[in-house]
């Protein structure tokens, strides 16, 4: 039995105190002590992205991260883009486009993208292309993964009033 | 990119519904396995064997057991539990009965075979147990090759099959097949060699069992393809009734074949949990799934083709090596893979004469399950390698050998003895090939060959029979014989219907196409229809989902059975409505009368009076509103076809394969779905590339597999996939309810083909031929460079 710590997540703007094993990955603490199952388990060694979620605003594995590690952070999981409202831009447009088959990579593929889709220069299909691949699927062959996250990078952008227009071009 | 087929007007048939999986999924609230928390749960995992051919000496479990955390640990004796035996009514010369036990207990056959189960408070606690296990063996040398497994006085895997083969099938062996070498103008030699593959569902396998006393009933969560066959092999071993398992699967993260066999680890996990009398998790890690569970696709033929002058295809001679691993899969056996290869060629072509032999052979591998297509993807990719070099050696386009030998004429009955039912096998090619030439591919590359560039074009051409019935697999002389399946549906007094199949979903979007075939054949809104999938205690027996069968027999009974409740809808309004049953239709959740269309008795008016005034029904009509059926394949099944292209350019410094454009013109008859069946076409090419260019399980002269994580299996990301042009024809099915072929193999089978065809058409100049997935780009840098592989 390895030794515990308290710690204290900040989980979809929930405040979370938690006595956690020092080797317990961020994931586990996420999905079995916060209850946040939405985030997937798929190799626990930081491939396939099953597990993203925001560290502070960031993509992250959360399999290679140790809670202890996340202590005094702001995680945010797939549970936090839908509000009372509906599905956010990126859900719908994931659903439209066909984007998710078992729906096992999604939660990891959604955050990915709401986490990268800030970073990305000009949205391209090359570039979006290269952020998708960040995770795997083996459902739908990327294409429509591909075409949903370019969408709403692109709606994004052209609704980001700090963006000009051929700033990046 | 695609042309979509034309919705019919105002059917729910034919339209790309929103599927209605997809809110949960997209929200984190789906529920797979581990995602369920039951009170007091405890956690298990195994221990599993270090050697891959050995006899346990001894398993010593004392550390295991005084380890901080663990609650039991149980090897072979300590638990009981018969072994796993998957038969088929064979004689002996044709298929040698084995068993697989659920724990090893005397010899070991491949690493990473569970020998023990430790049972702890968590996960982490489990593993530790795990490692302070301690095996003894006597060790053998590992047989790690078929030709090592058959070699004269090779050690025994199994006392049952002592040659190390499960299956020798010798088939058809036409009269006249060896004259017809004899006059060929041209023979074609060719041998393909598939590498072992995983299917790699991205959720690994898993089990929940709980023993519930009130119910007298072992409850095992697993996401399984095949509820009812893991409930009626759990209740086998353990040695329960039936009625004692009852499986449940909740969402699933895809399966592709490797989760429609029973596993060991969902039985052990099963006895361990009635043994210690609380709940029982496992999940399978990554290094477990990679290595230990079931794994696909290694195979040889050695294949002889005689060609007439015209390109006839004139004779066929096939031998057939499947490596299956240690053991035999259940409930479809070991001669899953040779059987299909044997039973199926020569596909699309016509054929003269025809000879195989298909054998399934025992190594020190972990075992074969079906993995998406089964076999097919392999034989198309020998039949078409075979086409594109009898049009070298007959300086004939490939495409017209092609043309000179696929079948045109339907139901045709082919060399292998199975009919085929109409099908666009020549239209998709013609089409495929116009794809190719509109966007300049065949200048294109004339252009970059003249710039000493190596690109290539491949075509496959192929078809598929899904949706196979009872008398398809009785004619494998399988001992369990899946085919039929049923469907319960039910309306509930405010009209609202929840349907019951027997399939089991798990990305393939049942939730929204089974209530299309509802919605429209009760006609009504399709937010009123709810399908129920994976849960053995809802309905009597159903063989779940695997070779594309869903559509075309699990959906024809969800639309037999919305005809039979809509046939008592009507026979109850007609009595309300005193009027005869001709002048009464369904439209818009409503029986409306014919001769005044104005006068209806909504479906939950009429539900209303069968649920809570019974005394108003018609005399001998039982209150409630429930219907079942039942559907079976009786003849061939049908058969979806497709042509694929794709365009290649091979990497002269590094003999990387970059795909450069794809193309597939599919028909799967009716599409119930059309953004389903792109999205299935998609995914199932994807795996092919995958297979075709980057993923392979070797193992090392012991017996230990290369790949144990995501670092050494190299599954492709979204850089390596290309965008896939589709485009649809439509030969619908005669022989079921709804029109439609089944359509969750066909990407896969041709993309094999497609790719060695293009990668070797590239490779023309050089005068080389690949005969090897997957195609490393050593093997193309070689190939290149006049270099060894």
């Amino acid at each position: 039995m390895s030794e515990r710590h308290l710690i204290e997540l900040q989980v979809n703007g929930e405040p979370h105190e938690l006595l956690v094993e020092a080797r317990e990955t961020l994931v586990d603490v996420l999905r079995h002590r916060v209850g946040a199952t939405g985030t997937h388990v798929a190799c626990e060694h930081g491939i396939c992205g099953a597990c993203t979620v925001l560290i502070d605003g960031e993509p992250a594995r959360s399999c290679l991260v140790l809670g202890v590690m996340a202590d005094g952070h702001e995680i945010r999981t797939v549970e936090s883009l839908a509000d009372e409202s509906g599905l956010n831009d990126l859900q719908e447009a994931f659903t439209a486009c066909h984007s998710l088959q078992c729906g096992f990579c999604t939660p990891g593929m959604l955050m990915l993208a709401e986490g990268g889709i800030p970073h990305l220069e000009d949205t391209s299909r090359e570039e979006v292309r290269e952020l998708v691949s960040a995770n795997l699927c083996r459902c739908t062959g990327y294409e429509t993964i591909v075409d949903a996250v370019e969408q709403v990078a692109q709606q994004r952008r052209s609704e980001d009033p700090t963006v000009t227009e051929g700033a990046s071009a | 990119m695609s042309e979509p087929k034309m919705s019919r007007d105002g059917a729910f048939i034919g339209a790309s519904v929103r599927r209605r999986e997809d809110p949960r999924l997209l929200t984190g609230a789906g529920r797979f396995v581990d995602d369920i928390e039951l009170t007091g749960q405890l956690h298990a995992q195994f221990v599993r064997s270090k050697v891959a051919f050995g006899r346990i000496l001894d398993v010593d479990l004392e550390a295991t057991r005084a380890t901080p955390g663990v609650v039991a640990a149980f090897a072979a004796d300590d638990l009981v539990m018969a072994p796993i035996a998957a038969l088929l009514d064979r004689p002996f010369e044709q298929f040698r009965p084995t068993e697989m036990p659920v724990l090893a207990h005397d010899t070991v056959r491949f690493i990473g075979e569970p020998i023990a189960i430790v049972v702890a408070r968590t996960p982490y606690a489990a593993e530790d147990g795990v490692e302070a296990a301690r095996v003894e063996y006597e060790t053998f040398d590992a047989i790690v090759s078929t030709d090592a497994a058959l070699a004269h006085g090779a050690r025994r895997l199994h006392d049952g099959a002592p040659d190390n083969v499960f299956v020798d099938v010798s088939l058809f062996d036409t009269p006249g097949l060896d004259e017809a070498f004899e006059r060929a103008a041209q023979v074609v030699e060719m041998t393909i060699d598939s590498g072992r593959q995983n299917a790699l569902p991205l959720e690994t396998r898993a089990a929940l069992a709980e023993w519930d006393e009130r119910e007298s009933q072992l409850v095992l969560h697993t996401p399984t393809q095949v509820p009812h066959l893991v409930r009626t092999a759990t209740a086998a071993s353990i040695g329960v009734p039936e009625r004692a398992v009852r499986v449940i699967v909740p969402d699933m993260g895809g399966g592709f074949g490797l989760k429609c066999v029973v596993g060991r680890e969902e039985i052990a996990v099963a006895a361990a949990a009635k043994r210690v009398g609380k709940p029982v998790k496992w999940i399978e890690d990554r290094k477990d799934a990679l290595t230990a569970s079931f794994l696909a696709r290694e195979q040889r033929y050695v294949a002889r083709a005689a060609f007439a002058a015209d390109g006839e295809f004139l004779a066929f001679e096939c031998d057939v090596v499947c490596d299956m691993g240690a053991y035999s899969c259940y409930p479809f056996t070991a001669g899953i893979e040779p059987l299909m290869a044997s039973g199926e060629m020569p596909g699309v072509y016509r054929l003269g004469a025809y000879r195989v032999r298909g054998r399934a052979v025992a190594t020190n591998k972990a075992p074969t399950a079906p993995y998406r297509g089964v076999s097919r993807p392999q034989y198309v990719m020998l039949l078409e390698q075979i086409m594109d070099q009898a049009g070298r050696q007959l300086r004939m386009d490939p495409l017209d050998v092609r043309r000179r030998n696929l079948i045109t004429e339907f139901p045709y009955t082919s060399i292998n003895n199975i009919t085929y039912d109409p099908g666009s096998y020549l239209e998709s090619l013609d089409l495929c090939e116009q794809m190719v030439r509109e966007e300049g591919w065949f200048e294109r590359q004339a252009e970059a060959r003249a710039q000493g560039r190596h690109i290539g074009i491949g075509f496959a051409c192929f078809s598929e029979r899904t949706g196979y019935g009872s008398s398809a697999f009785a004619a494998r002389k399988m001992l369990v014989v899946p085919g039929f399946d049923i469907s319960d549906i039910r309306m509930d007094l405010d009209g609202t219907v929840t349907v019951t199949s027997g399939t089991m979903s798990h990305g393939q979007s049942h939730e929204t196409t089974m209530a299309q075939i509802v919605a429209d054949g009760l006609q009504l809104d399709i937010s009123r229809v709810k399908l129920h999938q994976g849960d053995t205690d809802r309905i009597t027996y159903g063989f779940g989902t695997f070779a594309s069968r869903s559509a075309v027999i699990g959906g024809s009974a969800v639309q037999l059975a919305a005809r039979a409740l809509g046939e008592d809808l009507l026979e109850i309004a007609a009595h309300l409505m005193e009027t005869n049953l001709d002048n009464l239709e369904l439209r818009d959740g409503s029986v409306h009368r014919r001769d005044t269309p104005d006068e209806r008795l909504t479906f939950e008016e009429i539900a209303r009076v069968a649920y809570l005034e019974a005394h108003r029904l018609p005399k001998g009509v039982s209150p409630g509103l429930h219907a079942t059926a039942s559907f079976d394949v009786t003849n061939d099944g049908t058969f979806s076809n497709a042509t694929q292209a794709a365009v290649v350019e091979l990497d002269p410094d590094t003999g990387a394969v970059k795909i450069l454009r794809y193309f597939c013109v599919e028909d799967c008859g009716v599409a119930i779905n059309p953004q389903v069946v792109e999205g299935q076409a998609r995914g199932g090419i994807a795996q092919g590339i995958a297979g075709a260019l980057f993923e392979e399980v070797t193992y090392d002269a012991n017996g230990e597999p290369s790949c144990a994580s995501f670092m050494d299996y190299c599954i492709p990301t979204a850089m390596e996939m290309p965008d896939i042009r589709l485009a649809h024809l439509e030969t619908p099915c005669i022989y079921n309810e709804t029109g439609a072929k089944g359509a969750g193999e066909g990407g896969t089978i041709g993309a094999v083909g497609t790719i060695l065809g293009a990668v070797n058409n590239a490779l023309e100049p050089t005068g080389t031929l690949l005969e090897r997935t997957p195609i490393t780009p050593r093997a193309v840098h070689a190939a290149m460079t006049g270099g060894t592989r």
